[in-house]
Formats: structure tokens, sequence, C-alpha cells
């Protein structure tokens, strides 16, 4: 089955950090995109890029796929380099990507056929992977409709079923709900993690959804700005945060900030508008602690809870802004993005 | 990387076929256009006469025609590729395994496909209509030269495509280039008495005077300016200048 397309992948097995990067660096013009980013992504796991739009996300992935040269640094995948060996990088990755990037006039079984064309699949490989593929994203009986007529989940499906085609040792997607229902959103999470796991395809994807990077990834980086501040599994992330998070606000915020701070047992405190946010252990007994401290001081405590820490607190922890705090997204861009779905 | 992947060649030509076949409007409206010019301008233009030109005057408008057909088909497949670009499809070819060259190459094929097909329904059209081709020799040199004018303008179509990000720039290009220089191209009325001589000048180095000029020498014989075979050199030469060109600032662009 893999007759061709495994020809290129030299030595696959006995590399453990399938990407690796070294101070990669991308500018335009005075803008710094990318700004010396170094980590690596291992074998089998899924890996996602958190961060706010314009984080530099995609720009790393173009970088990582051939279409953006790097300013400086460099990038090997499975240890090939992305500037030296890019036919063999090209052959070895897969892509979806952020807004759709399917030839609408053509049928989702043509759309597939002429991918695998492309990367040198023979006929009978071509027929079989394409069924292959249509039956993970169950877009069987939709394979000879013209991609115009397709749903944006279905585009999205089918542009996953794509990305798998040639047997990928990675596959990027970027941004792989953007823009989708909340039902077609739970439905990709699923078809991602059930690749991962039957096909054995190692996953670099990004998004500005907590929820999403919470869902699917074994690792998270999180970067801001061009630079990853922090990478690290989901669960020691959130730890780091303290294993509760307190929430609380009242009457007066600056003086209990100042009182808190000389406390020990708070792993961490953040003020955030009008809301203290505090890292703790055993969140449950710390609350009639803390009401004690006000008391104390005459401050009046409007609410109080306690709750297990999501990443949300992480980001903030980090990067010390909510995502929300971002500029939103140009809704003219955001407009566009609408109407190529519709298409 | 090979320089000419041939599977890759293929399955952009196969692209192309399938987008024109399933276009209906585009091929119907693309055989009409040059139609309704050859029938019309033909009828309009019959009992006119011009000093220079031998014989009916459909004879002298269909090899304009032709061009004109084959030329605005190519232009487009070229600028299409500006499609591609605005819905993503361009980058996932871009990051195939694939050579830019092998992407150009079988777009090209693919564009000089569909406008022969539209150049020869126009052709047997004027045949019906009395054009008649004196010799099988010019015969061959017209499909060649047509062939080259379709390169041309894939090549010529590429270059507006790389250079601009929306459709714009293309209709600016086609109201203010590309119909000026299809009037002083010699395709509705010769360019020798009528013109003064700034603008007959102006014919002269347009690219486009040799294309008509080359398929009205060598497919009816009469009224072309210079022999069809040098017709033939000076378009080979644009047609290799602006493949190499348009090819050039197509691998350039980014995704």
């Amino acid at each position: 089955m893999r007759s061709i397309a495994s020809k290129n992948k030299v030595g696959r097995q006995n590399i453990l950090d399938i990407i690796r990067t070294k101070n990669l660096t991308k500018k335009f013009n005075d803008f710094t995109a990318v700004d010396h980013i170094s980590f690596s992504v291992r074998k089998g796991e899924i890996f996602g890029f958190l961060g706010p739009n314009g984080a530099g996300k995609t720009t790393t992935i173009k970088m990582l796929t051939t279409l953006l040269y790097p300013t400086e640094g460099s990038a090997t995948l499975f240890g090939f380099d992305i500037l030296k060996q890019r036919d063999k990088v090209r052959q070895n990755i897969g892509i979806v990507f952020q807004d759709p990037a399917l030839d609408t006039e053509l049928t989702g079984r043509e759309n597939l056929d002429f991918h695998a064309r492309m990367y040198g699949l023979s006929k009978n490989d071509r027929k079989n992977r394409i069924d292959e593929v249509l039956r993970l994203v169950d877009l069987v009986d939709k394979k000879d409709v013209l991609v115009k007529n397709y749903s944006g989940g279905m585009k999205r499906r089918l542009e996953i079923a794509r990305g798998l085609m040639h047997y990928p040792t990675v596959l990027f997607l970027d941004e792989p709900t953007l823009g989708l229902d909340a039902q077609t959103r739970h439905a990709i999470w699923d078809y991602i993690k059930k690749m991962n796991k039957e096909e054995n395809t190692t996953i670099f994807l990004t998004t500005h959804y907590m929820d999403e990077a919470d869902y699917l990834c074994d690792r998270i980086g999180i970067i801001d700005h061009g630079k990853i501040l922090i990478i690290n599994t989901t669960k020691s992330l959130k730890n780091s945060v303290g294993n509760d998070v307190i929430t609380l606000s009242c009457s007066n915020m600056d003086k209990l900030t100042e009182r808190l701070e000389n406390e020990s047992w708070i792993k961490n405190i953040k003020r955030h508008n009008s809301q203290l946010t505090l890292g703790v252990k055993k969140g449950e007994e710390k609350i009639p602690i803390i009401v004690e401290i006000a008391q104390k001081l005459k401050i009046k405590i409007k609410s109080i809870s306690v709750r297990k820490p999501t990443l949300d607190d992480v980001f903030i922890y980090f990067t010390g802004h909510t995502m929300r705090d971002q500029e939103p997204e140009s809704p003219m861009k955001e407009m566009a993005r609408f109407y190529r779905r519709r298409r | 990387m090979k320089i000419l992947d041939l599977q890759a060649v293929y399955v952009m030509w196969l692209r192309e076929m399938k987008r024109f076949v399933r276009a209906k409007s585009r091929i119907v409206a693309s055989i009409v256009q040059p139609l309704f010019f050859l029938i019309i301008l033909g009828a309009g233009f019959r009992v006119a006469t011009f000093a220079d030109v031998e014989g009916d005057y459909i004879h002298f408008l269909a090899p304009g025609i032709i061009t004109m057909a084959i030329m605005f088909s190519s232009m487009f497949t070229g600028v299409s590729v500006l499609w591609d670009k605005q819905f993503g499809f361009l980058q996932e070819v871009l990051v195939a395994p694939i050579s830019r060259f092998s992407i150009i190459f079988g777009r090209t094929l693919g564009g000089a496909t569909t406008a022969l097909f539209q150049g020869f329904i126009i052709l047997f059209i004027s045949l019906a209509l009395g054009v008649n081709i004196p010799s099988i020799g010019g015969f061959i040199l017209t499909v060649i030269i047509m062939v080259l004018v379709s390169f041309t303008a894939v090549g010529f179509g590429l270059i507006i495509a790389s250079k601009m990000s929306d459709f714009h720039g293309f209709q600016v290009i086609m109201n203010l280039l590309v119909m000026p220089l299809f009037f002083l191209s010699s395709a509705f009325f010769p360019i020798g008495e009528s013109l003064p001589i700034w603008l007959k000048s102006i014919a002269y180095f347009n690219p486009l005077f040799y294309m008509v000029d080359g398929i009205r020498g060598s497919l009816t014989g009469t009224n072309n300016i210079f022999p069809p075979i040098i017709d033939l050199l000076i378009v080979l030469f644009i047609c290799v200048f602006m493949m190499g060109l348009g090819s050039y600032f197509f691998s350039k662009s980014e995704a």
C-alpha cells in the first residue's frame, strides 16, 4: 500500500523528535512575527500552539511547511532540513490550512485524487486510500458531489482527509475548527483524535480556543507576540497555576491584594479588572481564611468562588492578560472567511 | 526534485479540462462572443471598401477573430491563478512535492487545449461563412501560430496574476492595454492606409499585430504584410519571452 510514498521516509522510526526548531524567526519588514522560537514535537503526540490572533502561529506553520522562508534560525522535520531538503519535507507532511484550500469546481473524490497524483501515489494506492480516508471522515456518500455544494464542516473534513492521503508523518492543522458551529467542532475533534490513534499520525495544531487545546493536546506551547512563553503537558500547565483557583471580588482590591501577597500558601496572585485570582492548594479550606483576613481589614467581600484551573487561567498566568483582551480580528477578515466558507 | 513531473503536468492539465467542461456558461460565452464579432462586423463591413484589402471582408476579419478568441481564453487561464490564490487552493499546489515548472507547464497545456478548441470552432465557422484555405502547409503553420499565441497569452496572464492581488487590476489591464492593442493589431481593419503615422508605428511594436498577421498570412494567404514565416519567428520570440517571464514571476510568488 505504501509503495511509492514510503520510499522517501528515511529512518523515521529512529527519530523521537518529529519536529525540532532552533531560533526560528520570521520578520516582515520591521515586524517580527515569529521571534527566535525553539521547540520540539515528539512522535505520535498531539501538540498545540495556543495563542491569540496574530501571535505567529500561522507564520510558524508556513515556515515548517516550506511555504515561507525563515529570516533566521532553522528547523528540521524527521531530520530533514526545511531549507535544504524541502522536497523530502513536503513529501512527509500533510496540511489543513486555516482557510479552505479546495477546488470547489471538482468533486470531493476528484480533490483527493488530484492530491494523490501530485504526491505520486500509484493507481491502486489512490483508489484504496481515497476510500480509506473518506471512511475516516464519513464522507463516502458525498464523494461525487461538487465541493461547492459542501457545508463548512464537510469541507473541513474533506481537507483533513486530503491531508492524510499520502500517509504523512505529521499533519499540520491551522485553526482546524475556526468558524464552525459547536456540534461540528466536536465532530472534527473526534476525527482528529481518531486519526492520531488509528493512523499514528503526529499532529501539530494551532488554535486560539482554550477548550480545543484542552480537549485535544497532549502538550501545549503558549505563544504570544511571536514568542513561546512555556511548553508543557496540558496537566502540568494547569498545575503550575495551582491545584485550585479562587476568584473573588471585594470593596478594596488594592488593600486586600497587598495583604494577601505576604501569604506563603498562595502560589500566585493575579488581578484582572475587578477580579482577584489566587492559585492555591485545597481551595475550599482557604476560603474561610481569606474571608477572615478581609474582615480584619474591614474589607467587604462581594463574591468568592473556588474551581479547578482552566487553560484560561494558565494563559493569564503566563501572558498577564486574557485572550479576550487582545484586539479582535478585523471584522472584514471575519467576513471574508465567512463568505469563503459559504461558497 | 524532478524538473518535469509528468504526473503533475497531467493532473494540472486534467483539472483545467474538468473545470472547462463543467463551466458551461464560460464555453458558451467564449464561443458566442467572437461569433458576434465575426457575423455582425462581417456583415456590417461587407460592403465597405478598404484600399488595401483583397477579396471579401470576412476573409480579412476571420483570422483576427480567431486570434482574439484564443488570446482571451488563454489569458483567462493564466489569470485564473488569481482565483486559486484568493480561494487558497494555490497553497495546496505549492506545498506539494512537485516543481513549480510542472505546475505552470501543466496549466499552460490545459489553457492551450481549451483555447485551441475554441479557436478551431471559430475557424470551422469561418470556413462555413466562405473563408477558404489555400494550402495544407499554410493550415499547419496556422495551427503552430495558434499554439504560440495561446502560450504567450497564458504567460501574460500569469504575469498579471502574480503581480495583482485582486481582479480590478485585471479589468484595468484588459480595458486600457489589451483592447487598444487589439484595435491596432489589424484584426478589424488594415493598418496600412487609414492610420496616422504615429499610430502605425505603435502597431509595428504591437505583439498582437504579428500574431494576427501571421495567422492571416498562413491561413488565407492574402492581405498579410509580412511573410508568415517572419511573423512566426517574431511570435515565437515573444512567446518564449512571455512564458519565461510568467514562470519567473509565478515561481517568485509566495502563497
